[in-house]
């Protein structure tokens, strides 16, 4: 718990310094006036609860265990404001994030509003509930009171708190007992730069009811240059038996600051395969929390995360085994390069009755220049006796007879560089289900690599 | 084509090679034989441009040109192929794209029309069936997986795409069973033309049934201790090395 105030001082009241930016924030919640647009009573209780335990805290520092390496003073320090309208977003500049044929949905959110126009539902199974979470909030709010809110976390989580105050809009994905899904839906969230460096605060929630199965993108993006902040939110709550892939892309641009919760619960017997696939922003922050919160659960964790120039990416994963007999397998890995700076923090939680847990993290680093740098911390915490637990990280450079290898074959050494770097990547981007997905990501890291100073 | 002068090279700060006198011919096969630890695999690293060696003193000339001046890739370039004794894993790669964008690399190099991954393929499958081979194979990961066989056998079909001038085969006969190792000299016969040369390096006669050499040598403690032709490899074989090497057979 870190506050930039000194001893007995509350945050409660708007003071000068440092804490300016939090206070347009609490200031910026007094004035939405929420409640009086028609939201139900509930939602606007969630969001008081958010603004006290920001209010709690205010913006984490270095002193914070969970943000020692990752500086969020280009945050603190602006003041809020909500992202202004979309200014010039014209139809080509949303190409290069868009997914062709297979994705069965797409809902498109610019500056944090919905799109209706970029936006297409396909034919959903009867019972699929898919759209905009405000809307479904304005139209029949029961169904979720008993789920939004309720996985993620505001406690000690200073932006998943201002999330839960502020969020504007988001998707809302119910699938009833048993309906497979088989077109993913691809939800975008671009946000244009040049309307000023406002706040966009997306909110999901998707929940997989007993049996069901779907694959959900979440992309998140920005188009022409300047500054913005996006605070995102998931909720994915899978019931017994559901499986879902969650794909998460972060392809936001050189000045954007990206911090993203994706909050996880599973209940008996479910399956997830998440992806985490971060390339963009100066900051960016990924938190990615597991509860498997019933037997036989299982979840596989994929990352892959590029930095170089002077960008910092921040993973934090956390697995809760709570449960006996469920499996988790995370695979995180990172090609640093320029002045660039990656952290990882994975944390495995074995809770005392989830005996039989079987729990493997990775971790794997690759620094492409002196300059580049890392940080890992994988954790385990271990309360149960009979269980199978690994973890390990690794950092490193190219494999120097790999290269020689590849030059004696005639390639010439920034060619064989960018084979190896790129085949370091492959294995996590061969994880992907989705093939066009997959051509794509692979195209992207390519490309990152023919511009990647050495 | 090849003419080795004095060649010194060393392993941070212990001397392996200890003046290598040596001359290839277009046509020619040459089997370089010696105990474990002589410096054989050193050559015909040292030969490929393998960073972990320098060359201390002594010339190398390749068609001429100064061959020890010449990055590993642009030896590659200009002909020079070097079958390893550890193919590299390269996981994440696959055959067919690292054999590809290598071909192409050299053909650049010789003033060719880079081929496309449809005329790849055609060429490939002829070069596929000197080492008996089906096509499933170019969509492996680069050596990741393969037995120790496959491996031997997955540089020969490089070699065979790469059709180099000068062949060095560091080892490629250790580790190989009978079947094994006839696919692969057989596949380094078929390879075999007047205007490219090989060098072998070996340390057992074994190979030298499958692919008979023009000349032996015997290296020993970094310098060519005998040469001669392939009657020579048999002598070795009947007693071993120690009637060269002046030391006591290892029990």
């Amino acid at each position: 718990m870190t506050s930039t105030l000194a001893p007995g001082v509350r945050a409660a009241s708007p003071v000068p310094g440092p804490s300016t930016a939090s206070a347009s924030y609490l200031a910026a919640f007094e004035q939405s006036k929420i409640a009086l647009n028609g939201e139900p009573v509930w939602v606007t209780d969630r969001r008081r609860l958010g603004i006290e335990a920001f209010r709690a805290t205010s913006f984490p520092t270095a002193r914070d265990e969970d943000w020692r390496f990752t500086n969020v003073a280009p945050i603190a320090q602006r003041a809020f404001r909500r992202a202004g309208a979309p200014l010039r977003v014209v139809p080509g500049q949303l190409d290069p994030f868009l997914l062709g044929s297979p994705v069965g949905s797409r809902i498109v959110f610019l500056n944090g509003r919905l799109a209706p126009a970029w936006s297409s539902i396909g034919r959903l199974p009867k019972g699929v509930k898919l759209g905009s979470l405000s809307r479904a909030l304005a139209v029949d709010s029961v169904p979720l009171e008993r789920f939004l809110g309720r996985f993620a976390g505001v406690e000690r989580r200073p932006f998943a708190a201002l999330n839960q105050a502020l969020f504007q809009d988001g998707a809302c994905l119910y699938l009833p007992p048993n309906v497979h899904l088989e077109a993913p839906i691809h939800l975008l969230f671009i946000t244009d730069a040049a309307a000023g460096a406002g706040v966009v605060s997306p909110r999901n929630l998707l929940i997989l009811d007993r049996g069901a199965r779907a694959s959900v993108i979440e992309t998140y993006a920005s188009v022409n240059d300047g500054e913005c902040f996006t605070n995102a939110v998931t909720e994915l709550v899978l019931r017994p038996g559901a499986a879902a892939e969650h794909i998460k892309l972060q392809l936001d641009g050189e000045r954007a600051f990206h911090v993203g919760s994706t909050q996880v619960h599973q209940g008996q017997g479910s399956r997830l395969h998440s992806f985490a696939i971060t390339f963009g922003g100066a900051l960016a922050r990924n938190d990615l929390d597991v509860a498997l919160e019933g037997s036989d659960s299982e979840c596989q964790l994929d990352g892959l995360y590029m930095a170089r120039g002077r960008q910092l990416v921040d993973n934090h994963t956390s697995i809760r085994h709570l449960h006996p007999r469920c499996a988790s397998r995370e695979v995180y890995k990172g090609i640093i390069a320029g002045s660039a700076h990656a952290v990882f923090n994975g944390k495995v939680f074995v809770a005392p009755e989830a005996q039989q847990t079987d729990g493997k993290q990775t971790n794997r680093n690759l620094l492409l220049s002196d300059d580049a740098k890392v940080d890992t911390k994988p954790q385990l915490e271990i309360f149960a006796d009979d269980v199978k637990c690994t973890h390990g990280a690794t950092v490193g450079r190219l494999d120097e007879l790999g290269l020689f290898y590849l030059r004696s074959r005639g390639l010439p050494e920034p060619a064989a560089r960018k084979i190896l770097t790129y085949a370091f990547a492959a294995e996590i981007l061969e994880q992907l289900p989705l093939p066009e997905l997959r051509e794509r990501l692979e195209g992207l890291v390519m490309s990152r690599l023919d511009v990647e100073p050495r | 084509m090849l003419e080795i002068r004095n060649l010194h090279a060393r392993a941070g700060e212990t001397e392996i090679l200890k003046g290598i006198d040596l001359t290839v011919r277009a046509g020619e096969v040459h089997a370089v034989m010696g105990p474990n630890g002589s410096g054989k695999s050193t050559l015909a690293q040292v030969l490929a441009g393998h960073p972990a060696f320098e060359v201390t003193e002594g010339s190398v000339l390749y068609d001429g040109r100064d061959l020890l001046d010449m990055d590993p890739e642009v030896r590659a370039q200009a002909g020079l192929f070097l079958a390893f004794q550890y193919p590299v894993e390269i996981p994440g790669v696959t055959n067919a794209y690292f054999l590809r964008a290598a071909l192409n690399e050299i053909r650049k190099a010789r003033g060719q029309e880079e081929v496309d991954p449809i005329e790849f393929l055609e060429l490939v499958d002829q070069k596929l069936k000197l080492v008996d081979w089906g096509p499933e194979v170019m969509s492996r990961q680069v050596n990741a997986g393969f037995s120790g066989g496959e491996k031997k056998r997955n540089e020969i079909l490089q070699m065979a795409i790469l059709e180099p001038r000068l062949a060095i085969l560091d080892e490629t006969d250790s580790g190989l069973d009978i079947d094994a190792l006839r696919i692969v000299a057989e596949g380094v016969n078929r390879l075999r033309r007047p205007d490219n040369a090989t060098i072998l390096v070996t340390h057992y006669q074994r190979l030298l049934n499958y692919i008979v050499p023009d000349f032996v040598h015997v290296l020993y403690d970094g310098q060519i201790v005998k040469s001669g032709g392939k009657e020579l490899a048999l002598e070795l074989e009947a007693k071993g090395y120690e009637w060269l090497t002046g030391e006591a057979a290892p029990a």
